[in-house]
């Protein structure tokens, strides 16, 4: 116990080390410097952070290691999942830099306060321990709250930061009173302490205190991955926040959240899987319908991509309710997928400007296909992509939870996930439709900076060129879920 | 007996004075007790010998928590009269739900028991730390064993602190500031000009 705070015993912290004590520093000199260019600077020395971590990600042992009294856990299912996230933070930092600086909004807190969000998103999906868990969930939260209300003094923006933070707050609350049932039942609050007690205490289902707790717990992190009966606050937050807010959102922080839901799941509650199937099987039911249905009447880009991702959102769920290996790899292939594409659909989103001032409505897109075509072009890959249209993407990520739950006999789950694609198909096509078909609106402004090129472009790049081999990733996954898998 | 005695005296005005922080018409004399209230709990952490918690609940939640309020309820001119008509609106809804929750808890306590084979620490702690005042265990426990978590709430609080000046600050323009540095670099030759004006001419 006592040789835990050696130096020694800190390095598969390393690249969570490094990241605080990065952003503590740029935040001095961000101060500090006068912040009349501070923006692109900043953007870039966080960029260079995030690449410089993931550097330390790769020199570190991927072997489940537990540091600081077994609260930190280093495994191939928290490696891949930082690598995710890293990745994704990089891209939308990328994302955003121009198109603050275009909508005004250039500030040297914003890249900080999305450096600190995914330092609370990386210490999320390596907890092993129930206030770590938290802390992290919370130190990840408040910065997007921030950041969701970061287009100050625009009313939707600031409804999207209020109603973020209040309905976050009440998730977090049920999270603590989940978790601190599950403390009383057990007297453990470490994942291993409680699975040990949990394992030892019964023959698969859970006694009542324990039950609750969990779905407490359970309904604390759906919030964040806006899973459907907590989905509410989404299309709001999504419409609402600047635009390079909401590529952010619809990017990370569900992937990090659903990777503490795996974690929880299957290092915590694996002796009741009985029983949270059936909780998944509502809530990836119920986000691939809502989401599905939802997006059908809405003509605002954003708050279409908002119910996009609760549709998708079901679709990974349904790999969590299959509880193979099979079905977690799918969630984690699945995440890795949507998140690339989301990235190529909101850089064009982020491009949609018309004389300096940004679009909102699908029907602005109108004449994309006449006036911008390699954008057009682009788009409509990552659309079909999207839709999960076979040679895509999109489609082998589908497949593979779909497969998961037919093998373990989810039948009704797996026919609704395939009718309500179908549904979803409408709204992607009908997107195209708009670009190539409709009668052509004035062209967009044409300064689309180089960061949302190359994000483009690596995302139709990555959608098309994902069939010429596969098997990586779909490795990388394997892996990751067999060590999330696997009982401590 | 003089403890139960102090108990059943705190208690008693905790919860009279929590009843009239709701009741209270005038916002004022409801943050003044909600601070009757605070007091009254950090007594009853002294009682029970944890005697942090009770400076806690006094510096923090009197000292910082309830003085805000305070703040916050005289700089606002909040009409309570019609916050109240909107909570009369919700209130069946809100008591419906409340209730179910309720239900559902009472249910829950009913049942309550702790896993057969729980960790069972309180026991523990006492014995192995009877010397040891509350701050100095608390003390030794928080920079140890929970380092990392407290750490992390350190980083958390910064990014409230981000957030409430990115929030919140602007940088207004056409205010006049002093320029020191300007006004000390000012040179005569700049500002001066020598005009000779012939008579009838103006400048």
């Amino acid at each position: 116990m006592n040789d835990s705070l050696s130096l020694s015993a800190l390095t598969p912290l390393l690249p969570e080390i490094f990241l605080a004590v990065a952003g503590l520093a740029l935040l001095v000199v961000g101060v500090v410097r006068e912040q009349r260019h501070g923006l692109c600077a900043m953007c870039r020395a966080v960029a260079f952070c995030f690449v410089l971590a993931c550097v330390f990600m790769l020199g570190l042992d991927w072997h489940r290691t537990v540091a600081l009294n077994g609260m930190f856990v280093m495994d191939q299912f928290a490696g891949v999942m930082k690598f995710m996230i890293l990745g994704g933070l990089l891209i939308s930092v990328v994302l955003g830099e121009k198109y603050l600086a275009q909508e005004g909004l250039a500030r040297f807190e914003y890249p900080l306060l999305i450096l600190f969000a995914g330092l609370g998103m990386m210490v999320m999906v390596s907890a092993n321990h129930m206030l770590v868990a938290y802390m992290g969930l919370e130190l990840q939260s408040l910065s997007l709250y921030v950041l969701a209300a970061f287009r100050r003094g625009h009313g939707k923006s600031s409804e999207a930061g209020i109603k973020y933070f209040l309905l976050g707050a009440l998730a977090s609350g049920f999270l603590l009173f989940g978790m601190s049932l599950i403390y009383g039942y057990t007297g453990a609050l470490s994942f291993d302490g409680i699975s040990h007690v949990l394992r030892a205490s019964g023959e698969g289902a859970l006694a009542l205190p324990a039950l609750v707790g969990m779905v407490f717990i359970i309904i604390g992190i759906a919030f964040k991955i806006s899973a459907v009966p907590f989905h509410m606050w989404t299309p709001d937050v999504y419409e609402g926040a600047a635009g390079s807010v909401t590529a952010l959102f619809a990017i990370v922080p569900k992937v990090a959240a659903m990777g503490l839901l795996l974690r929880i799941l299957f290092a915590v509650f694996e002796p009741a899987q009985d029983q949270w199937q059936q909780i998944m099987w509502l809530l990836s039911m119920g986000s691939m319908l809502v989401g599905a249905f939802g997006a059908l009447a809405q003509t605002n880009i954003k708050r279409l991509m908002a119910y996009s991702s609760i549709n998708h959102m079901g679709y990974a769920l349904i790999g969590v309710v299959a509880a193979s290996q099979t079905g977690v790899a799918g969630v984690i292939f699945y995440m890795m997928v949507y998140m690339l594409m989301a990235a190529g659909v909101f850089a064009v989103v982020l491009m949609m400007r018309r004389g300096g001032i940004a679009l909102r409505e699908t029907t602005d897109l109108a004449g994309l296909g006449l006036r911008n075509p390699a954008i057009a072009y682009a788009m409509a890959i990552l659309m079909f992509s999207m839709a999960g249209i076979p040679p895509m993407a999109g489609f082998f990520c589908k497949m593979f939870v779909f497969q998961a739950a037919i093998a373990e006999g989810f039948y009704v789950l797996s026919v609704v996930g395939v009718l309500t694609t179908a549904v979803a198909a409408f709204y992607y096509l009908r997107i195209i439709k708009i670009m190539f078909f409709d009668k052509p609106a004035e062209a967009l402004d044409q300064d689309f900076g180089f960061g949302r090129r190359a994000v483009l472009l690596g995302s139709v790049l990555f959608v098309v060129l994902f069939i010429l081999n596969p098997d990586v990733l779909i490795e990388i996954s394997r892996s990751a879920a067999a060590a999330v898998m696997v009982a401590p | 007996m003089i403890p139960a005695l102090a108990f059943y005296f705190f208690a008693t005005i905790l919860v009279c004075s929590a009843t009239l922080v709701i009741f209270a018409r005038n916002p004022v004399h409801a943050v003044l007790f909600l601070i009757l209230g605070f007091f009254n709990a950090a007594c009853l952490f002294v009682l029970l010998g944890a005697e942090f918690l009770a400076f806690i609940v006094a510096i923090v939640y009197v000292g910082a928590v309830a003085v805000l309020f305070l703040f916050v309820v005289m700089m606002l001119e909040i009409s309570f009269d019609t916050a109240r008509e909107k909570a009369r609106r919700y209130l069946p809804v809100g008591l419906a739900v409340g209730g179910v929750l309720l239900a559902e808890l009472i249910f829950l306590f009913a049942g309550w028991h702790t896993a057969p084979g729980a960790v069972v620490s309180a026991a523990n702690v006492t014995e192995e730390t009877g010397a040891l005042t509350n701050t100095e265990m608390l003390g030794r426990i928080l920079y140890t064993e929970y380092v990392y978590p407290f750490q992390l709430a350190g980083l958390i609080l910064l990014v409230a602190m981000i957030g409430a000046i990115v929030l919140s600050l602007r940088t207004r323009s056409g205010v006049r500031k002093q320029s020191v540095a300007d006004q000390v670099a000012r040179k005569r030759e700049d500002v001066v000009e020598i005009v000779k004006v012939t008579p009838g001419t103006g400048v």
